[in-house]
This record gives C-alpha cells, sequence and structure tokens, in this order.
C-alpha cells in the first residue's frame, strides 16, 4: 500500500477495496461481505436517525481528532433526542497525498470511541479527490438510536414551563480553544484540551432516573447563548441566566480577557444543555455529577415568561444585559 | 481567577454602587472615550447598576468605527492586485467600504488573511518573497507602537516586501475636538491602555484648558465604577484634574521605550476621522526614512472616493451628539451581521455593545 492516499485508491475498484479492508473494516468490526446498505431489524420501534459532516482544522488537536469527533458528535445528536444511539455510517472524503498512516490513526479513534459509546459502525463510504479539492479530509457520519415513545417530546422541547430549570454538564469553551490553540496561530501553547466526549451514557442516567427532563441539546458550534436564543425562540419563552454559575475554566477564561472572546459563544463538543422540570433539578444534578463526564454540572439558569423571548444574563458582577446570537463567525472551522 | 476575580468581586461591586449613588448629588455626563470601555460598560451591565443621573456616553476610541471610508476602500483596492497579499485584524473584515467590504472581496478570490500581531504579517511576507504584503495599521497608542516594531525588525531582517497601510491615530486631539464641537460633558474617562503607553501626562490640557476631569480607567467593572466615583467627587469639588485610577498599569510618564519607538518610525500628521472629517495632527504617517515601507509612496493606487450613507449617524455617535437608538438606521437597516455604519461593526463600537447587550430596546 501506498504511503499517501491516490488518486486511484478512490477509483472504486481493487484500490479501493484494500484501502477500506486495510483501514476500515477490521477496525470497525463491520461484517462482511461488504454490500451497499447495512440491513438493520428495527420492528415496532421509533428511530431518531441525524447526520453531520466534520470539517475540523487541524484534524488533530489536544484531546480529540476529527474521527473522535464524527462518532461523539453523531452520538450526541441522538442522545440528546432522547434516543439510544445504535448504530452509524461513516463516508470519507480523503484529498489525494494525505497520508495513510494518519487515516489508520482516525480509523482506531473512531473504532475506540464507537465501542466506549457503545455504537457499531456499520456502512461508509470512501472517495478520494484530486490535490487541491478539498482540505486533507472530511468525514460525514450518519446515525440511528431508538427513541421510546415517552422520550418524543425532548427534542421538541414542547413541554418546557416557566420556571423549568437549566442545567450544563460542565465547563464551556474548551473545544474552540484547543482547537484554535493546535492552529498554531497563537504564539505560545495552551494547556487546553478539548471535551470531546461520547455523553450517551451520561444522559441515559438522568433519564432513567428523572421523569421531567424537558429538553436537551448539545452545546456545540455557536456555544451555549446560540443555544439559550434557539430555545428561547422555540418555547415561546424568556431565559435567565447567572453568568456567576455558568463554569468555565481558567485557562479558558484567560484566552477569552486577552483574545476578546465570550465564552458562552465557543463550541464544546462534550457538553449538554438541560432543562428539568418538576423540581427534579437537583436530583439530575446529583446524578450527573457522579460521572465524571458531569463532575462539574451546574444549575445555571431557568425558564422564565417573557413574549420577546430574550436571553438575560445576570452578569457577575451584579449588572443584566442581554445575550444575544453571535454574528458571523468567532472562529473558523472547528468541527 | 487571578487578577481578574479580584476586579469583578460582588461585595466592592455593591459598596462602589452605593458610595455612587451618595455621591451623585446632580445630573452627570461622562464621555467614555474608549471603545474598550463601551465594551466592558454594556458586558458587565454597568447602566443598570448606576443611577438615573450619571448618563454614559461613547465616544470615538473604536479604532475600526473611526477608519475612514476611504482607507477600506484603499485596502479593498489593493487587495484586488494580483501580486498583493492584505494582512488585517479581523475586525476590519466586515467594515463596510463605499461599495463593498474585506470580507466580500476575501470570498470573491483575493488574498486577504486575518492576523493577531504586525509580526504576524511580517513572517507571511518572509515566507512569501515572490508576493509584495501589505499590513492593514489601524489602532491608536495602544497598537502603533506594535507596527513601530515591525517596521524595525522588517529592516533588521532585510525583508523588501513588506508595506504598511498606515491609519494609526493618536487619541487627544480627538478628545480636544469633542469638547470643541460643544459637547456637553462633565469629564472624561479615559482610555486606559492608550494612556499605558503615552502616560496620564498627555491628558494634561484638557483638564488645564477646558476644565475638565479626567480620570484614567481599567476595564473592570470595579475599576470603571471607581473611576465614575472619582469623577463625580471632581465635579462635586470642582477641581477638575487628570487622575489614574488604573495605578496597577498607567504611569504618568508612560511607557518610554514604546513611545521611542513611535516617534522613531511615525510622525504626526492630519488624519480623517470616520465622523469628525479631519483632525490637524491626530494621525500617524511613516517617517522619510522608511518611506520604502509604507504602502501608497510604493505602490501605486488610483481609487475615486464615494460618501457614506447618508442616514448613519455613526459620526453623530461617535461624537456623543446622538445614542445609537437615535439613528433610522439601528436594528432595521444595520446589523452586526449586515452594518451600515462602522460603529455597527466592530465588538468595540457603540452600536454593536448596544444591539447586544441593551435590554430596554
Amino acid at each position: 500500500m501506498n504511503d499517501f492516499i491516490s488518486l486511484n485508491q478512490g477509483s472504486g475498484g481493487k484500490l479501493t477495496h484494500q484501502l477500506i479492508e486495510k483501514v476500515f473494516v477490521n477496525r470497525f468490526g463491520m461484517a462482511e461481505p461488504l454490500t451497499d446498505s447495512a440491513i438493520l431489524k428495527t420492528e415496532g420501534f421509533i428511530l431518531a436517525f441525524t447526520t453531520d459532516s466534520y470539517v475540523v482544522d487541524p484534524l488533530f488537536f489536544p484531546g480529540g481528532n476529527i474521527g473522535k469527533l464524527a462518532i461523539c458528535g453523531t452520538v450526541n445528536d441522538l442522545a440528546v433526542a432522547g434516543a439510544d444511539p445504535g448504530f452509524i455510517a461513516a463516508s470519507f472524503i480523503i484529498e489525494e497525498g494525505f497520508p495513510v498512516n494518519d487515516l489508520v490513526l482516525i480509523a482506531e479513534s473512531m473504532a475506540e470511541e464507537a465501542l466506549k459509546a457503545g455504537v457499531k459502525i456499520v456502512t461508509g463510504d470512501t472517495k478520494v479527490v484530486e490535490k487541491g479539492k478539498c482540505d486533507k479530509l472530511f468525514i460525514t457520519t450518519s446515525g440511528t438510536g431508538i427513541l421510546k415513545p415517552d422520550m418524543e417530546h425532548i427534542s421538541t422541547g414542547k413541554w418546557i414551563k416557566p420556571g423549568d430549570k437549566l442545567i450544563v454538564n460542565g465547563p464551556v469553551g474548551n473545544h474552540a480553544i484547543a482547537v484554535l490553540g493546535a492552529r498554531n496561530n497563537l504564539s505560545f501553547s495552551t494547556p487546553v484540551t478539548s471535551d470531546c466526549a461520547s455523553l450517551n451514557y451520561l444522559i441515559k442516567s438522568v433519564l432513567q432516573n428523572c421523569k421531567s427532563v424537558r429538553f436537551m441539546r448539545d452545546i456545540t458550534r455557536g456555544g451555549l447563548a446560540t443555544i439559550l436564543n434557539e430555545l428561547a425562540v422555540m418555547t415561546g419563552s424568556g431565559i435567565i441566566i447567572n453568568e456567576a454559575v455558568v463554569p468555565v475554566d481558567d485557562p479558558v477564561k484567560g484566552l477569552c480577557e486577552m483574545l476578546g472572546f465570550d465564552p458562552l459563544y465557543l463550541a464544546n463538543e462534550g457538553k449538554v444543555l438541560m432543562v428539568v422540570g418538576d423540581g427534579e433539578e437537583t436530583r439530575a444534578l446529583d446524578i450527573l455529577r457522579e460521572d465524571p463526564l458531569g463532575k462539574y454540572s451546574e444549575i445555571i439558569g431557568e425558564i422564565i415568561p417573557d413574549k420577546r423571548n430574550l436571553v438575560i444574563l445576570n452578569t457577575s458582577a451584579g449588572g443584566k444585559r442581554i445575550l444575544d446570537l453571535p454574528s458571523g463567525l468567532q472562529l473558523p472551522r472547528i468541527c | 481567577m487571578k487578577y481578574i476575580d479580584e476586579y469583578r468581586a460582588k461585595d466592592l461591586i455593591m459598596k462602589l454602587e452605593d458610595q455612587i449613588r451618595k455621591s451623585a448629588r446632580r445630573d452627570y455626563t461622562f464621555m467614555e472615550v474608549c471603545g474598550g470601555h463601551t465594551s466592558a460598560i454594556h458586558r458587565f451591565g454597568i447602566p443598570y447598576l448606576l443611577p438615573d443621573n450619571i448618563k454614559l456616553i461613547s465616544g470615538p476610541g473604536c479604532p475600526v468605527c473611526v477608519t475612514g471610508t476611504d482607507f477600506i476602500d484603499k485596502a479593498i483596492a489593493y487587495s484586488k492586485m494580483e501580486e498583493i497579499t492584505v494582512t488585517t485584524f479581523g475586525d476590519l473584515m466586515r467594515v463596510p467600504g463605499s461599495v463593498t467590504s474585506l470580507e466580500k472581496v476575501k470570498a470573491k478570490g483575493a488574498d486577504i488573511r486575518i492576523v493577531l500581531s504586525g509580526l504576524e504579517a511580517l513572517e507571511i511576507a518572509k515566507i512569501n518573497s515572490h508576493r509584495k504584503v501589505i499590513f492593514l495599521g489601524i489602532g491608536f497608542e495602544t497598537t502603533a507602537p506594535g507596527t513601530a516594531v515591525t517596521i524595525k525588525q522588517a529592516e533588521t531582517d532585510g525583508i523588501n516586501n513588506f508595506f504598511v497601510l498606515s491609519a494609526h491615530k493618536v487619541m487627544p486631539p480627538a478628545m480636544e475636538a469633542i469638547v470643541k464641537d460643544g459637547v456637553n460633558l462633565d469629564g472624561f474617562i479615559c482610555p486606559g491602555h492608550v494612556a499605558a503607553i503615552t502616560g496620564s501626562d498627555a491628558f494634561n490640557f484638557i483638564a488645564e484648558k477646558y476644565n475638565l476631569g479626567c480620570v484614567v480607567s481599567g476595564f473592570e467593572p470595579t475599576d470603571i465604577l471607581l473611576s465614575i466615583l472619582m469623577l463625580i467627587e471632581q465635579v462635586n469639588r470642582n477641581t477638575p484634574k487628570v487622575e489614574i485610577q488604573y495605578g496597577r498599569v498607567v504611569t504618568v510618564k508612560g511607557n518610554v521605550i514604546a513611545q521611542k519607538h513611535l516617534s522613531e518610525i511615525f510622525e504626526p500628521c492630519d488624519a480623517k476621522w470616520r465622523g469628525f472629517g479631519v483632525i490637524p495632527l491626530s494621525g500617524l504617517k511613516l517617517r522619510k526614512d522608511f518611506e520604502m515601507y509604507d504602502a501608497e509612496n510604493n505602490i501605486p493606487l488610483k481609487i475615486t472616493y464615494q460618501e457614506d450613507n447618508e442616514l448613519c449617524i455613526c459620526g453623530k455617535i461617535l461624537r456623543g451628539l446622538k445614542t445609537p437608538a437615535e439613528c433610522p438606521l439601528f436594528a432595521k437597516n444595520c446589523f452586526p451581521e449586515n452594518p451600515a455604519g462602522a460603529c455597527m461593526v466592530s465588538n468595540e463600537g457603540a452600536c454593536n455593545t448596544w444591539y447586544k447587550y441593551n435590554i430596554n430596546e
């Protein structure tokens, strides 16, 4: 096998098969013979189905790489809908000349993360494009998960009421800062690592013990502020957030001060926003904090009646201000 | 977090708030000159903490906002030239020129790169020796020394494909222009980082000539509240003078080394400020000895300029005569994602800050 991906390996012929066999099939534990479709039996269940593309630059960053991200991201999209993630499809667009060793490392991360999250990579596709026609490697993953009938309301948030409490499972902003640091355009190194993680087991333990989880969303691009604004509009209510309790790690805070970013607008890859009602928030918080992925969870605010659908931030200084949607890019290509 | 949390301590903020309420016995109008202050004031929700008889108005201290349309037009024209790479701080990307913006021409293929410092632009010039690399020098006394050092470094390294298009400006002449313009003020919250370079002495003439109090302030909530309290006390006692609140950074004489770099590379010139027109000796241009790094001197450009959108009142906002809410375009035809005026573009711009943070719209 060549050390670098060649156009021939995307031709669909023998070389493509060799590449798929050597890099993907064994690592992903795919059933052979490889067919055009994976056949999945799901009689009588409600399916959640999602897809996402990953174009992060650089491909490797502290705490993860594009492969791990591609699994976590799709697992989390399913988990926050209240579904139990099961099967993943992975599609690769590779730039000619891409080092095969890097592809192997990425495939290994995907396999490892899939094992951790209890999902199976069952089908996929590989294309190679000429040098310059894509930036090294893009991955698209799609996934299905089984949704119990009593979880159907979660993705729409239609049961959200004033007084419901908002919880995040830990400090925000680490992923964006880790990627920025890895891009080498800061003239210093940062100790920040990405929070990239599959949250399905963490979420499941809350859902099994709390009946009043009204809504969940993974806090990715656009950060917490964006999700909160979408939630306010979606539910026709307002939101109050207490800045002082929103967890942010010190190195992230420090870099944000220096670079003029607001951690509330920065991307994460292992954070979930939960809306919990009926006074169950403390119970949910306790369950979250038992898991390493939720150790630093906090109740950060609550839903209030407000026809203007504003997200109001009680600032740490004791003032108040609007937490608005971001306009344009804060950082390019972080997921 | 150390050195941040102390200045955001809520009990201290409440004490200052209380003291301000006790001391404020008439109406007061203060101008925060610096865009960093405008942003901090709204970000921390400070207007909410102040009594109604204290009014803060935003001044001309956002470098992006005061950069003229003609400068953006020049940068765009350069970026369209085949052999040129334009490097810029990110804030300038969306500033509207008379026809388009750097962001839009970049999308069409112009070679425009965002940098975090002049030295990063110089690195790009070193790596791409076959291209001419222009750095857009914007900013006040705070950022201009960085450009000066970059030019010196270019000279040391013998780089001859690096150029600066300078819109660097100095702050005190603009403050004087505001006072002369008849803006009704009781004092200035003076720019902390500009003063770190110039020293607080740079503002003495304002207290002496115009009887206006000046307090050089830091950027944390306790800094700003304490500065407001100091200004109130000055007004109450009728003792206008220059005081330093930001003592952990600012001295009376400033950063002498940075001043030396500045005066070696730059000399004062008349400069156009968006909304003010030309203010005498408020700009910085490269001295004759360093003309080889001056983009305009070395790479000829022919463009015609168009007038600004006449409904936009950025000029009046920058001069403290109007607030963003009084602009007919604000939040109707002018948004952060699609700005009509420069004050809506930068994170430090008065309109952008109002749009993002104000609850009472």
